[in-house]
């Protein structure tokens, strides 16, 4: 990548990094506030003397929540998402194979010209890496024990590089941020969605008594479709956002792999590697981390496909196209000695 | 009239600032480079004693074989000391450091002949320190290698050739490597498969 393209993406994640904040936090003070205008319009019409839902509780409490928790997924999202993920740190390397990785992380914080990240093992028995941390600075590379196991020396440098470029390109922030918020958000329309059904059966035995505030009743039911949708279909949004955010990237980060190790064919290899193991990463499951691995943790089929349904769902690039990409990488560099940008 | 004039030196004046301080910004990151080089250089040397040690024991009979690879790595050493991008030297140091390359990848011929040297945890341990230190000068090389060539094509380029005196912004050697067969990171797996 020349520095006027890594540049722009550097840009471009910063700016989709507030965005995605500003999304958030909108949409729990449309959650909160909403929920304060049923509120007052219903209890507008009572008599005097009954409660009147005149200060919006409900929407500064949970601006005020969206604010804190963006503010947490923002200082420590890497944090919780390799607690999540149950993987260890590792400081000093006992194994000869623990050795070789940390040898390979120096290595590729070399070729990257970046400050070496910490690295942390995940215990899991299926291939599968990823990359987290805030900026440059504050960066983790988790690869699980099965990538140790099924690589070797050039592919795990393969992989590692990949990390690494996720790393330069500020990907990594952006995507724990997406990772910490989705999982927020998942909890909060669980919980939403439950005191909706506990809220309908109680509202149906005062239907009766606001049979005067009519002319308010078409609004208060539009407005509250709207936000009961909002509420369930919060986490399918969501989900849909991290979708089109990480797969882009992901050949971004292959291209510029191939630019640290001069090596295509080994990232080809080890992707193939990684693909013929498909099974579902457990570990990497639960933290809401899927479109922070190199491979689909979820082991859909959807990711060896290329189609609309398949690029509508799936958190990765087809596997397919990525290898053909590099591969055909490998053969420009092979034949001309010059490493392409990208094909 | 005037006010145009002083517009248009105002803008050449600030213009200038900023290109003298690209330029500047470019000869640090590849200053810093090559340190980067010289520190995983350094560490390649330290390497090689604690290899050899290991090594010597079982090979009595291969004297000259680590005596090549001594006598390559303490010229190395003396090489490396006095070499900047801005001062030169670069050439020499390149030139060492393939001739150790070399010596070393004879001594890895040699132990693949003895089996019972191969199983020794220490060297295997040493094997792998050694592929690391061989990529990881492979990989400072090639940042500083890119750093420089930025550097050398921007203080050619046509504005910038103009402030290029001011910051004493002159081209660097790069480290180039001859053969096209060195470019290989050389083999230190001591598996007898055959090569594919």
């Amino acid at each position: 990548m020349t520095d006027a393209n890594l540049f722009a993406q550097q840009e471009s994640n910063r700016r989709r990094s507030a965005v995605l904040v500003a999304i958030f936090v909108l949409f729990f003070a449309w959650i909160g506030f909403g929920a304060d205008l049923i509120l007052y319009l219903q209890t507008s019409g009572a008599p005097p003397g009954h409660y009147h839902h005149v200060i919006p509780f409900c929407g500064i409490a949970a601006t005020l929540l969206a604010l804190g928790m963006a503010r947490a997924g923002w200082k420590s999202g890497a944090k919780h998402v390799l607690w999540a993920t149950g993987a260890w740190e590792l400081v000093t390397p006992s194994t000869p194979e623990e050795k070789q990785l940390d040898n390979i992380v120096e290595e590729m914080a070399i070729a990257s010209g970046l400050p070496k990240p910490k690295i942390w093992i995940v215990p899991d028995d299926d291939p599968n890496a990823f990359a987290t941390g805030t900026d440059e600075r504050h960066a983790h590379i988790a690869v699980t024990q099965g990538l140790l196991k099924t690589l070797d020396r050039d592919e795990l440098q393969a992989v590692i590089a990949h990390e690494m470029a996720h790393i330069r390109n500020y990907d990594v922030k952006l995507m724990t941020l997406l990772a910490a918020l989705v999982g927020v958000l998942a909890i909060v329309s669980q919980g939403a969605s439950r005191m909706i059904g506990f809220g309908g059966s109680s509202r149906s035995r005062s239907s009766s008594v606001s049979r005067e505030e009519s002319k308010n009743g078409g609004l208060i039911v539009v407005l509250l479709v709207a936000w009961i949708v909002s509420v369930l279909l919060a986490p399918l949004v969501s989900r849909l956002l991290a979708l089109a955010v990480s797969r882009k990237r992901e050949y971004l980060a292959d291209a510029s792999a191939a630019q640290f190790t001069r090596n295509p064919g080994a990232l080809a290899d080890a992707l193939q590697k990684i693909e013929s193991a498909a099974t579902p990463t457990k570990a990497l499951q639960r933290a809401g981390s899927a479109h922070l691995c190199i491979a689909d943790p979820m082991g859909r089929k959807v990711t060896s496909r290329e189609g609309r349904l398949a690029d509508l769902l799936a958190t990765h690039p087809p596997m397919a196209t990525r290898i053909a990409r590099l591969r055909a990488m490998a053969y420009q560099y092979g034949k001309t000695g010059v490493m392409p940008e990208s094909v | 009239m005037t006010i145009v004039f002083l517009i248009v030196i105002a803008v050449v004046v600030v213009w200038g600032i900023s290109a003298y301080n690209g330029l500047i910004a470019l000869k640090g990151q590849t200053t810093n480079a090559w340190k980067q080089i010289d520190v995983q250089l350094k560490r390649r040397h330290d390497l090689i004693p604690n290899l050899v040690n290991a090594a010597k024991g079982a090979m009595n009979f291969e004297k000259e074989t680590l005596e090549a690879v001594i006598q390559a790595r303490n010229q190395a050493v003396r090489v490396a000391s006095n070499a900047s991008p801005t001062g030169g030297g670069i050439k020499a140091v390149a030139d060492a450091e393939a001739a150790l390359t070399q010596a070393l990848s004879r001594f890895n011929v040699v132990v693949e002949r003895y089996p019972d040297l191969k199983a020794t945890a220490n060297v295997s341990q040493l094997q792998e320190e050694l592929t690391s230190t061989e990529n990881r000068v492979a990989f400072a090389r090639q940042l500083y290698n890119d750093t420089a060539t930025s550097y050398n094509v921007r203080q050619q380029q046509f504005p910038w050739t103009l402030v290029a005196g001011f910051a004493k912004a002159t081209p660097v050697e790069l480290w180039e490597i001859e053969d096209e067969h060195d470019r290989d990171v050389p083999q230190v797996d001591l598996s007898m498969n055959p090569k594919t």
